[in-house]
């Protein structure tokens, strides 16, 4: 039965960076394990000769040509930006990474 | 922190057998990146060249470029690998704003190339042939400045600043499999597979691969076992090592280190590294993440690339002579030995000297001017050959003014000193400079007579036979004439003037 255990949603949450609290944990824990059993029982219809997918379109090769199209202006592309400096996005110290 | 004592490389290999594992990144040189249609080209303003898709706005779609596509699959077949019938992008995720998306767009388990080989020439002649695990497509990530703290690294900054301008070019990981049974001459053998490599992408024209600026990059792995077992040890990544010069001294330093943490019972630590330039050494960086730390997962926004096999085989012809294979040409025709090649290869004249060859000079020339007196000025002014401002051309016709004997060498080294400096042409600067060699004997005539009056006694012991002292006078007329008279035909008039047999 797969599933998902209270520490791999902890180890999750520090990979994306983000600060659980302990009930916080308990409740992800059930509701991620919930989602999880849910979606798992795709498996017990399909059989082995059904190929996994990643995608529900029957298409193949969508490709482009190597044609430059016009870009955002720095201004455009920085107005999301919470915070900018020099022309750049401007982001906290980055811990814990070299 | 606990300091590693080096044990040195002889003894180090004394006692364990290295295995690598060489990943190369290589930089396309397409116009546009690899999952949206904005500009690659270099130099633009900070986040000049960024659209919703590359800077991961909701609701943007990627599209993959078609160039970037048929180059990975030019190179997998310069790599003798497998094209793969069909094949997916995957989401590799990680936490670091290097990437807006926050996931790197690559392939995992699924790889367009694999299952290849890349034979390397070694500086004595040995072929040692690498073999090629895979061959993937991804994209390059943003650039990161870090502000604050002491030395603009990471360590001490308060902030740090994006430039996404480099987010989501085109990038080709090339990855060997284990290395093995280089021994000694492994740090050689990790540094020509890189050159060949580079080389290789070169003639494929997918980019031009220069490591100084960052289009071609590498991360060393390295391991150690003992002498005669086969289990691989713990190895350690060191990350972006970027000349060649560096492979092969981070090889060098990482066995030396391993074996100085093993010799004293210790464990290597799988982690990244940091390759230092100034003196050659690693530092400890992060602990490497496990694959699954990635949560990779197929990208469900791109459909699959399944390149049609006439498709493969069309690019398969359009492949250039391999360079190995082309220089060991180059070398019998031009009739040199490996050792004169590898130098042409490293000063990057190769290219330079076929073309002047194919310009009418003959070989011996070619080389000659290209490996001397360009090769200095070009080092000189610390910029590559290829980057002087004279064509093989022209450098052709030069050699052709020699080879008629309008021009003798000194007089040459002034003409490409006159191309150099834009003055035009060869013949506009023979012209301009007045740089023709006097050799008709009315010229000449006047120069010599003077020369055997200046010098009588010289002159004497010529005419008693000492044809050897000829080479005096011969002196004389050239100073005269500021170097431009044809010294053979001078020594002739000398000769006949005085009465003796040359």
């Amino acid at each position: 039965m797969p599933g998902i255990t209270r520490e791999e949603v902890a180890h999750l949450a520090r990979l994306a960076r983000l600060e659980l609290q302990d009930e916080e944990l308990d409740h992800f824990a059930t509701q991620l394990d919930d989602i999880i059993g849910a979606v798992a029982r795709v498996s017990e219809v399909a059989e082995q000769d059904v190929p996994p997918t990643s995608h529900p379109l029957p298409l193949t090769n969508v490709m482009r040509p190597d044609v430059v199209r016009p870009s955002l202006t720095p201004q455009a592309a920085l107005s999301g930006a919470p915070a900018q400096e020099q022309q750049r996005f401007k982001v906290p110290q980055i811990l814990g990474e070299d | 922190m606990t300091v590693t004592e080096l044990v040195p490389y002889e003894d180090a290999l004394a006692s364990y057998d290295p295995v690598m594992g060489l990943e190369v990144h290589v930089e396309l040189g397409t116009k546009t990146k690899m999952f949206c249609g904005c500009s690659t080209e270099l130099g633009a303003d900070a986040n000049s060249q960024t659209c919703p898709t590359c800077l991961g706005l909701p609701g943007a779609l990627p599209v993959v470029n078609a160039t970037g596509v048929e180059s990975a699959i030019r190179i997998g077949l310069a790599l003798h690998c497998e094209i793969a019938e069909w094949c997916r992008f995957a989401r590799k995720n990680y936490f670091y704003p290097d990437m807006p998306k926050n996931f790197q767009t690559s392939q995992y388990d699924e790889p367009i190339a694999f299952n290849g080989y890349l034979d390397v020439q070694l500086e004595d002649g040995e072929i040692f042939r690498v073999e090629i695990e895979r061959a993937h497509m991804e994209e390059d990530t943003g650039k990161s400045t870090h502000v604050g703290g002491a030395t603009g690294r990471i360590h001490g900054a308060r902030h740090s600043l994006l430039d996404y301008n480099r987010a989501g070019i085109p990038l080709i990981e090339i990855v060997t499999k284990p290395i093995e049974g280089a021994g000694e001459r492994a740090p050689e053998v990790a540094k020509a597979y890189v050159a060949e490599l580079r080389e290789l992408i070169k003639a494929l024209g997918v980019s031009e691969a220069r490591m100084e600026m960052g289009q071609m990059r590498c991360d060393v792995n390295l391991s150690l076992r003992p002498n005669g077992t086969e289990k691989f040890g713990t190895r350690s990544e060191t990350k972006n090592v970027n000349s060649l010069r560096s492979v092969e001294r981070a090889v060098r330093y990482e066995i030396s280190r391993h074996a100085g943490v093993l010799n004293a019972g210790g464990k290597i630590v799988q982690e990244t590294r940091h390759f230092h330039e100034e003196d050659g050494s690693t530092t400890a960086g992060r602990i490497k993440e496990e694959a699954e730390d990635y949560r990779y997962f197929p990208e469900p926004d791109l459909v699959p690339v399944a390149p049609a096999r006439e498709w493969v085989e069309e690019l398969r012809g359009t492949l250039p002579e391999l360079p190995r294979v082309r220089r060991n040409r180059l070398r019998e025709e031009w009739g040199i030995s490996e050792h004169d090649m590898q130098s042409i290869l490293n000063a990057g004249a190769v290219d330079l000297i076929e073309a002047t060859i194919a310009a009418g000079a003959d070989s011996a020339a070619a080389r000659k001017w290209w490996m001397g007196e360009l090769a200095r000025r070009a080092n000189e002014e610390g910029t590559a050959l290829a980057e002087l401002p004279i064509s093989p051309a022209q450098v052709a016709r030069i050699a052709a003014l020699v080879a008629d004997g309008s021009l003798n060498d000194k007089l040459a080294r002034q003409v490409i000193e006159g191309v150099l400096a834009g003055e035009g042409e060869p013949d506009a600067v023979v012209e301009q400079r007045g740089l023709k060699l006097v050799s008709d004997d009315s010229a000449l005539g006047a120069a010599v007579d003077e020369a055997i009056a200046a010098n009588a006694a010289i002159a004497d012991k010529i005419r008693a036979g000492k044809v050897a002292a000829a080479g005096a006078l011969v002196g004389a007329v050239m100073k005269a004439t500021r170097g431009q008279a044809d010294a053979a035909r001078v020594r002739e008039l000398i000769l006949e003037k005085l009465g003796v047999e040359g």
